[in-house]
Formats: structure tokens, C-alpha cells, sequence
């Protein structure tokens, strides 16, 4: 296997909250390892509050990492000045939740989009820079005459493809997806996924799906990361992480989607879990879901599981039902 | 599988932004009246030599204290002045007070708020703690400090005004671009590789100018009436040059004999300025934001 | 549930005036709800799936909005006729509601507490005494654990999933004959929508009451509903059993709708089936069939000019369309060279 596009090692963000005293760190994301391959689709699925947005952001230090290395086609993202960071961003995109939030209200769509090919002067003249965005917007299935107007004037999956064509703009390697579905209207979700799995087959992009919709993650992704608390629990191939999931999260998530047909949904057991995502500023000693696993026993306290080999191959799983594979918590 | 068939009107391309905005300030009848008012008043300031009847020292007093007339539109003072001739004059102190100190006001504060909510940390702190101490004074009681260390004079009234209505403007701004600044849309901004410099200028800026421009015209009206204020003290522009504050001054000691023209005609002539200002001001506000703009362009605002 | 009718609504339209002209968000929908009956209402925003309940006790802004047509309460209150004080003793007394966002429809300066126990005192007269230990019922019934020391929190003390269940118990506190749920669960996690679904149907059961079930998630539906309203630009366009809207749905835009979600444990990776086009404006409805310029059936010469009308096509299933899509065909629709492997079963995990 040649070297991967995206390699991140043990990246961690943590945040400060409050003054003095009642100082605290929430640790948003605590030791992420992925693996993303030129041209793949890596899904990151996870409950609000799991770290997994804020993975992203990290990674296109977005948001400052506290700890980890970022490794992408042979750079050290970390090891970026604030200038060759800037000229770094080209390679790398992102595409918002919030169509509505993403856009700037007081600029013309063309011009969101044309801000790119400014900053990384990648076009020739005011032609050639109006033709570059006319060819964007038709790329991402809108009328290229639609450029003067505001994004007030678009509706949310409108908004969605002028977010795309933005990151298209300085034609990327890779896209930070960040639930870019998730605001949609139903019968749009569906224009949006298969104008990204188009993109995709055309251009060779690589892309971190993040998203909380296992289906829609599973429909466009080759791989799945599966998140709680800062942490990668489980990941594995789309298909053998839905047949064949390990981690005992994994399994609760996938059995609380409702199937759409009363027939199966209603026979089907659920996996139930009690309580509630405990709080990342002060999260459980050893495995992290061990105050909601239904399976958990005395080991689970004791030790940090690790990430290891479970059934099937590239599948892992950081659960100490397959091994007690860990760091022993200090007492 | 294109779904743009809703937006199937022709565009305009983005160069002609600035039309857009002025026909639809335009469309805001009242914003347009605003600007012809503030037209003409600038207008009669600039042309005042040539518009009025009399000169403003051009005193007689044979003829004091007469009311309205056909050769004394807005009658005349106590020492019988022609009052008309004397707001024409003013409006050149009071438009060039509110003018020159609210612009100072403006450029400074804004700049310090934007530095200040952009930057955040220590800068944002020492800079608003410095603001909060200018702002703690009287308006009134921090400009007679500022005129009596430097002494009296249209100069330095316009000074002591500006740097009065700095924190005014420092903290408008700083707390929009505190929210603009969390934005998804300056992430994704920054997301492109967009530095400090054009996310200021490009996002933050626009994005700040709506409450900027509302506190501009209601500066603009408290500059007037803060030199209205000072020259009545008698601490802001010397006689004989006519202020509108002043010679509502003036006017005080001969409402009693009856002679509500000395007063009214002045008072007016602020009243109608801070008036048109708010107008346009308002009006500049919904003309700049797009969204607005196209809600006044479908029907035609009032 | 039983045959008694405590919700029967007739040619409710609801209409709001704007800029663009009147727009016509409700058009004419009728249904009954029966006692212990879960009604789901779907559709996508702007469909009127909301507002066609929220204006049945005024819960809109009128003006500029207008409500026209019947809605009786326990085959005698007519709502829609009453005033703003006769409602007030309808809302929260005998129909509930939750909204989506627990965070917003709380008031965060009061102790949740003070929120659950207004109602009852209101509507039920209760002493402060009395409704504070209903209040402690409530919230026990709902889930949270040691309800009375809890009663004293403020809402951002409670996780997202423990605040709509407290909005839930604000809900019910008055023992409503509806309960209405609009997108009660889009906020929340899958495993807390999971837990909340199964929380307002035990309630249900104990309690008897109806639930209006507001949502655009076919899942969720498919979990829950005895019956389902689809709408789409402001009409019902089916109407059905759950089991028979799944099993062979009818109308283009319930087939589209469902060929187009991805299914979990699909094989093939092709593109889903999307509908093209986007919802019409309510300003600006087609002439004819407001599914029209999506569909891709409108296979009748009414369909560009008429409004077709809800009809009856099996018991008790309903569909406003003038073309029937054969069976076959809504069925390949919906498998759309799907090939679905069915889940590893939890069961032998030894986890109920």
C-alpha cells in the first residue's frame, strides 16, 4: 500500500473553560488515529458533542490541535507557518452543515466562490475568473447566470451546492464534509449525496464524511470511524462495520436507527441505553462508554482499551471484550 | 439535474452593486427625502455667502427684534441680525462639527473595536478598560476638560467630540464583530486560506456596517446638539460667529419679551437635520443589506 | 385505541399574507384521531405539516396568518371558532404539546420546577403543595432519575435528551386528551430519539391518550405511527395505515420520497434515487397537481391543470393523485436495484 493521503496520529484538542479557579479542560478530542487513502471516503459518525466536527477542524488546524501529528501527501500540517498554511488550504476544502450560516449574507454567491481564486490568484482576469465561477456553479448543477445573486435568494440545498462549489474552487485533494446533509430537507439530502459521490468519481477527491446518519454515512463511504466521547472506538469497512460491528456502541447506534419499514422496525430489538454522553471535562477512567455499556465488566475500569484488530481484516476495535489491550489506569 | 429553475430572472453582474444600492435607498421614500433635506441644508451651508440676504455680523440696531417679515424671513436678533442669514451661516459650524467629529469618532473607534474584538486576549482588554474609563464621563463634562486645556475653539470642539463619541463607536463595533467573527462563514473564509486581512475587510467589515451606520447618523445629531450644548456654555464657538447652539443662547434671554423667532428657527433648523439624518441613516442600512434590498426592490417601501 | 373520535378535523386551510401575495400553507386537510391513536403528519418544511396543527388552537400569529375550517375536541369544543381566551384553556389543559428544540421552548431564568407546576395550577387549580407532587410524579414517569431534588434545577443544568423529557412531562402534565410532538426528536441523538419514541409510547399506553406525531423522518414513522398523513405544498397527498404506506405506497411523491432515502446494509453503492427539483413556493403553487413539476409519473392530461382530489384507493388508504402507479412499479421504485443484507441480529449478543 503506498503512502496515504491524510495520516492522523493521536490528535488531541482541548479546551479551556472558565477563569481562575473554576478552570477547566474539555477534552473535545482525546488521541484520534485515521487513516484516509487519495481519492476514498472516510465517514466519521458520532453522537453531538462526540469530538467528531471538531476532529475535522482540526485536522485543517481549523482549530488548533493541542497534541497528534497531521500528516498530509508527506507535510506536516502542524509543522506549518501561518504563511504556508494559508497556501496549504488550497489542497484541503471543507464543506459546511449550515448552508445558511456558511454563506456570506452581504456577498454575492459568485464572489463567495470567486473569494478562493483570488486568494490563491488562479485565475486570469476578470473573464476568465467569471468564467472559472460560472463553470463551478453548472459543476455543482446550478445556472452560472446565478452569480450575482445572494444567498438570501437560494433555498437550503442551493445554498449546499454553492457551499461545494466553493470548495471545489482552488480544486482540492481533499474535503472536510461536516454533516453537510444534515440540514436538508429529506428529498434534498439525496440531490446533495449524489452530487458528492459524482464529484467524487470525477475528480479523484478524497473525503472525511462527518456526519451522525449511519445510512447516508454507509451509503457514501468506504470506511467508517465510529466516535464516543473524543475517541475512536470502532472503525472498519462500510459494510463489515453494519455486519459485523464489534464495540458494543457500535451496535447500540446501529440498532437506534429506525428502519424505514413499520414491519422489520417494529419487530427488531433495541439495544437501550441508559443515561446520558457523560461530560468530556471529566470523563469515566478506562473504556469512556463503561457507565452506558451494556456489556461492561470489572476490567473496564481498570484499563484504557486501545485501538486492536478485531474479526475481519482492517477492522478494529478499542473494547476490552476482544483482549485486554490497554493502558492500566493509574490509581 | 439542475434545480435552479426558481431563479430563472437575469443577473445583473456584481460591479453594479453600488446602483443597487442607491435605487434602493431611493426606493425608501423617506431616506430619499432625508437626502434631498440634507442636500439642500449642505447646500445653503456651503452656498451661504451668495443664499443669504445679509451677512451674519451684519448688525443694525434700528431694526432688533422683529418679528418675520417679508425682508426678515425669520426676523431678527437683538441686535438686529437677520436671522435667517444666521442659521444659513451656522449650518456650516454645526454640518462641519457633526462632519469632522463623528468622522474622527467613526474612524477611530472602529478601528479600535475591530483590532479589539478581532484580536481578543490581552488587546481586547487593555483596549476596551481604556474605552470604559473615556466613556465612564459626563459627555458634556469630559469635552469642557478636553476645550479648557486646549482653549476654546471650533477646533477644538470638534476634538473634544470626537474623542468623546470614540467609545461609542469602539464598543458598537467590537461586539458585532465579536458575533460576525464566530461566523461559519469567516471559517470557511479561513477554510480557503484567507488571511486576517481581507476576512477583516472582506466579511467582518460589511458585516459590521449596519450597526456602525445606525450609531453614525445618531452620532452625527448628538455632535450637533453636544456643540449646541457647548457653545451655549459658551465654551464651544466664539461669537460673532453664528453656531446653531449659540444663538439658540442667545435667544434665551428674549423668549420672555416674546420673541419665539430667536429660538424656534434654530431649534428647527437641528431639529430637521438630526431628523433627515436618522432617515438616511436608516435607509442606508436596509439599502446595504441584500436581503432588505430585495424586499424594498419587490414592493416599494414607504 | 378505541373507536372515540377526540380530534376530528374538517377542511382546515390556513393562509398567511406577505409581501409576494397570500400564500396558501394549509390547503383544505381533513382527518380523525382516535383515542390511544398515534398519527404521524410528514412532510418536509413547508409542507404545512406543522402549522395545519399549531393553528388548530391559534399557536400562529393572526394576522397576517388565517384559519378557516373545523377542528372539534371531544366531539363538542369547535376550535377553531374560539377565542384567544377560551384556547387558553384548551392549550396545555387538553392538548399537550412538545416542540423540537428543548433548549428554547424551556425558559431558562425559571427552575423547572416552577415550569412544569404553572400549568397544573392554571389549568387544574392545584395547590402549590399538591402540584409539586404531581410534579415529582411526572418527572419520574418520564425518566429522570431522583425527580425531587431535580425540580429545583434550571434547564441548562439537564442534558438534551433529560430536557425534552421534562418538556415532555410539561406536556402531559394536565392529562391532555392530544399530545402533539413536532419534531420532538430531530434534536436529539438516534439513541435518545430511540429512548424518547419509546417513552411517549409507554405513555401511551398508560395513559390513553392520542399523539399527533409531527416529523420528516419515514424512520421514526415507521417506528411509531397507527396512521400517516403525508403532505406536500400544503395538501395531503396520502394518507394510510403505516403498514400500508410502507408496504405499497401510492402517491409519486411517498414512492420518491422513500426510493430516495439510503437504507443501512445496502450493497450496492449507485446513486440514490433523488426527486429533482425543489418544493414550490407557498406564494406560488402549480395550477394543477403541486407535485407536478417533480413528478416522474404525471402520466394524465388533469395533472398540469387540475388539483386532483383525495381518494379513496383501499380501505382506508388515500391518495390525491390522478395517476395510479402500478404496484410493480412503486415496488421497483423502492428496491431500486437495492440489495439490503439484513442486520446482525442483537439477540444472540444476549442484550435486550
Amino acid at each position: 500500500m503506498s503512502a496515504p493521503l491524510l495520516q492522523v496520529e493521536d490528535l488531541s484538542v482541548h479546551f479551556t473553560v472558565g477563569r481562575g479557579r473554576a478552570k477547566q479542560t474539555v477534552r473535545a478530542v482525546d488521541g484520534v488515529d485515521l487513516t484516509l487513502g487519495a481519492g476514498e471516503t472516510l465517514g466519521l459518525v458520532g453522537e453531538s458533542g462526540c469530538g467528531k466536527t471538531t476532529t475535522g477542524l482540526a485536522i485543517l488546524r481549523l482549530v488548533e490541535p493541542t497534541a497528534g501529528r497531521v500528516t498530509f501527501d508527506g507535510t506536516d500540517v502542524r509543522g506549518l507557518s501561518t504563511r504556508d498554511l494559508r497556501r496549504w488550504r488550497r489542497r484541503a476544502a471543507m464543506i459546511f452543515q449550515d448552508p445558511y450560516a456558511s454563506l456570506d449574507p452581504r456577498l454575492p454567491v459568485g464572489e463567495s466562490i470567486g473569494e478562493a481564486l483570488d486568494i490563491h490568484d488562479l485565475h486570469q482576469g476578470t473573464q476568465a475568473r467569471r468564467a472559472r465561477i460560472g463553470e463551478l456553479l453548472e459543476r455543482c448543477g446550478l445556472h452560472p447566470r446565478v452569480a450575482g445573486r445572494y444567498p438570501h435568494e437560494f433555498s437550503g440545498g442551493q445554498r449546499q451546492r454553492i457551499g461545494i462549489a466553493r470548495a471545489l474552487a482552488c480544486e482540492p485533494d481533499f474535503i472536510v464534509c461536516d454533516e453537510p446533509i444534515a440540514a436538508l430537507d429529506v428529498s434534498i439530502q439525496a440531490q446533495v449525496m449524489n452530487l458528492l459521490g459524482e464529484l467524487q468519481s470525477d475528480l479523484g477527491l478524497a473525503y472525511l464524511f462527518i456526519a451522525h446518519d449511519l445510512a447516508a454515512v454507509q451509503h457514501i463511504c468506504d470506511r467508517i470511524a465510529v466516535m464516543y466521547l473524543g475517541r475512536v472506538v470502532e472503525e472498519a469497512e462500510r459494510l463489515e462495520l453494519y455486519r459485523s460491528a464489534q464495540h458494543p456502541y457500535t451496535r447500540a447506534l446501529l440498532s437506534a436507527i429506525p428502519i424505514p419499514d413499520p414491519v422489520r422496525e417494529r419487530k427488531r430489538e433495541r439495544i437501550r441505553l441508559v443515561g446520558d454522553v457523560p461530560s468530556p471535562i471529566d470523563p469515566p477512567s478506562g473504556c469512556r462508554f463503561r457507565t452506558r455499556c451494556p456489556e461492561v465488566f470489572d476490567a473496564c475500569e481498570r484499563i484504557d482499551p486501545a485501538l486492536q484488530a478485531v474479526a475481519g481484516p482492517d477492522h478494529t476495535a478499542a473494547c476490552l471484550l476482544h483482549g485486554e489491550v490497554g493502558t492500566e489506569v493509574a490509581h | 439535474m439542475s434545480d435552479d429553475e426558481e431563479l430563472q430572472a437575469p443577473d445583473e453582474p456584481a460591479e453594479a452593486r453600488w446602483k443597487e444600492t442607491l435605487s434602493a435607498l431611493f426606493a425608501n421614500r423617506l431616506a430619499a427625502a432625508g437626502v434631498v433635506v440634507l442636500t439642500l441644508l449642505i447646500l445653503s451651508a456651503l452656498l451661504a455667502d451668495v443664499v443669504a440676504p445679509y451677512a451674519f455680523t451684519d448688525d443694525d440696531l434700528t431694526r432688533r427684534l422683529q418679528p418675520p417679515s417679508g425682508a426678515h424671513w425669520f426676523g431678527t436678533d437683538e441686535l438686529g441680525r437677520d436671522v435667517f442669514s444666521r442659521v444659513l451661516f451656522g449650518a456650516r459650524v454645526s454640518l462641519q462639527v457633526g462632519a469632522v467629529a463623528v468622522g474622527f469618532s467613526l474612524v477611530l473607534g472602529t478601528l479600535i473595536g475591530l483590532v479589539s474584538g478581532y484580536r481578543g486576549g490581552w488587546t481586547d482588554i487593555v483596549l476596551m478598560r481604556a474605552m470604559d474609563v473615556l466613556f465612564s464621563f459626563p459627555v458634556v463634562l469630559l469635552a469642557i476638560a478636553i476645550v479648557a486645556v486646549l482653549s476654546p475653539s471650533l477646533t477644538n470642539t470638534m476634538i473634544a467630540i470626537g474623542v468623546v463619541f470614540t467609545p461609542i463607536f469602539a464598543r458598537v463595533v467590537r461586539g458585532s464583530v465579536l458575533s460576525v467573527r464566530e461566523e461559519v462563514f469567516v471559517r470557511a473564509s479561513r477554510s480557503l486560506g484567507a488571511s486576517d486581512w481581507r476576512i477583516i475587510s472582506r466579511h467582518v467589515l460589511p458585516n459590521v456596517a449596519a450597526p456602525v451606520i445606525v450609531q453614525t447618523s445618531l452620532s452625527l445629531a448628538f455632535a450637533i446638539l453636544t456643540e449646541a450644548a457647548l457653545s451655549y456654555l459658551g465654551i464651544g464657538v466664539q461669537p460673532p460667529r453664528p453656531a446653531w447652539g449659540l444663538m439658540l443662547l442667545d435667544a434665551q434671554g428674549f423668549i420672555a419679551t416674546g420673541a419665539w423667532w430667536m429660538s424656534i428657527f434654530p431649534g428647527l433648523a437641528i431639529f430637521i437635520t438630526v431628523a433627515s439624518l436618522n432617515l438616511v441613516g436608516d435607509g442606508l442600512r436596509d439599502a446595504l443589506d441584500p436581503k432588505q434590498r430585495s424586499i424594498i426592490q419587490s414592493r416599494g417601501v414607504t | 385505541m378505541s373507536d372515540e373520535v377526540v380530534l376530528s378535523v374538517r377542511d382546515l386551510e390556513v393562509s398567511f399574507g406577505t409581501k409576494r401575495g397570500r400564500a396558501e400553507v394549509v390547503r383544505g386537510i381533513d382527518y380523525d384521531l382516535r383515542r390511544g391513536e398515534t398519527l404521524a403528519i410528514v412532510g418536509e418544511s413547508g409542507s404545512g405539516k406543522s402549522v395545519s396543527t399549531l393553528a388548530l388552537t391559534k399557536l400562529i400569529p393572526i394576522p397576517p396568518g388565517r384559519v378557516t375550517g373545523t377542528a372539534h375536541l371531544g366531539g363538542e369544543l369547535e376550535l377553531i371558532a374560539m377565542t384567544e381566551q377560551e384556547l387558553s384553556r384548551v392549550r396545555g389543559q387538553r392538548i399537550g404539546f412538545v416542540f423540537q428544540d428543548p433548549m428554547t421552548s424551556l425558559n431558562p431564568v425559571h427552575t423547572i420546577g416552577r415550569q412544569l407546576t404553572e400549568g397544573m395550577r392554571h389549568h387544574l387549580g392545584l395547590s402549590e403543595r399538591d402540584a409539586r407532587d404531581r410534579a415529582v410524579d411526572l418527572l419520574e414517569k418520564v425518566g429522570i432519575p431522583s425527580p425531587e431534588q431535580r425540580l429545583d434545577d434550571f434547564p441548562h443544568q439537564f442534558s438534551g435528551g433529560m430536557r425534552q423529557r421534562v418538556v415532555i412531562a410539561i406536556g402531559l402534565s394536565c392529562d391532555p386528551e392530544v399530545l402533539v410532538a413536532d419534531e420532538a426528536t430531530t434534536a436529539l441523538d438516534v439513541t435518545t430519539q430511540a429512548q424518547i419514541t419509546d417513552l411517549v409510547a409507554e405513555l401511551q399506553e398508560e395513559l390513553g391518550m392520542a399523539v399527533i406525531w409531527i416529523t420528516h423522518d419515514l424512520g421514526v414513522v415507521a417506528g411509531i405511527a397507527d396512521r400517516v398523513l403525508v403532505m406536500y405544498a400544503g395538501e395531503v397527498v396520502e394518507a394510510a395505515s403505516a403498514e400500508a404506506l410502507f408496504a405499497r405506497p401510492r402517491h409519486p411523491y411517498t414512492i420518491g420520497l422513500q426510493a430516495s432515502l439510503p437504507v443501512l446494509g445496502d450493497v450496492e453503492r449507485h446513486d440514490l434515487a433523488a426527486i429533482p427539483g425543489l418544493p414550490p413556493a407557498p406564494t406560488a403553487l402549480p395550477q394543477g397537481c403541486g407535485f407536478y413539476p417533480r413528478c416522474s409519473y404525471r402520466d394524465d392530461e388533469r395533472c398540469a391543470t387540475e388539483r386532483p382530489p383525495l381518494t379513496q384507493v383501499a380501505e382506508g388508504h388515500w391518495v390525491r393523485s390522478f395517476y395510479e402507479v402500478p404496484a410493480e412499479e412503486a415496488a421497483r421504485a423502492a428496491a431500486a436495484n437495492r440489495i439490503v443484507i439484513e442486520p446482525p441480529d442483537a439477540r444472540d449478543e444476549g442484550v435486550a
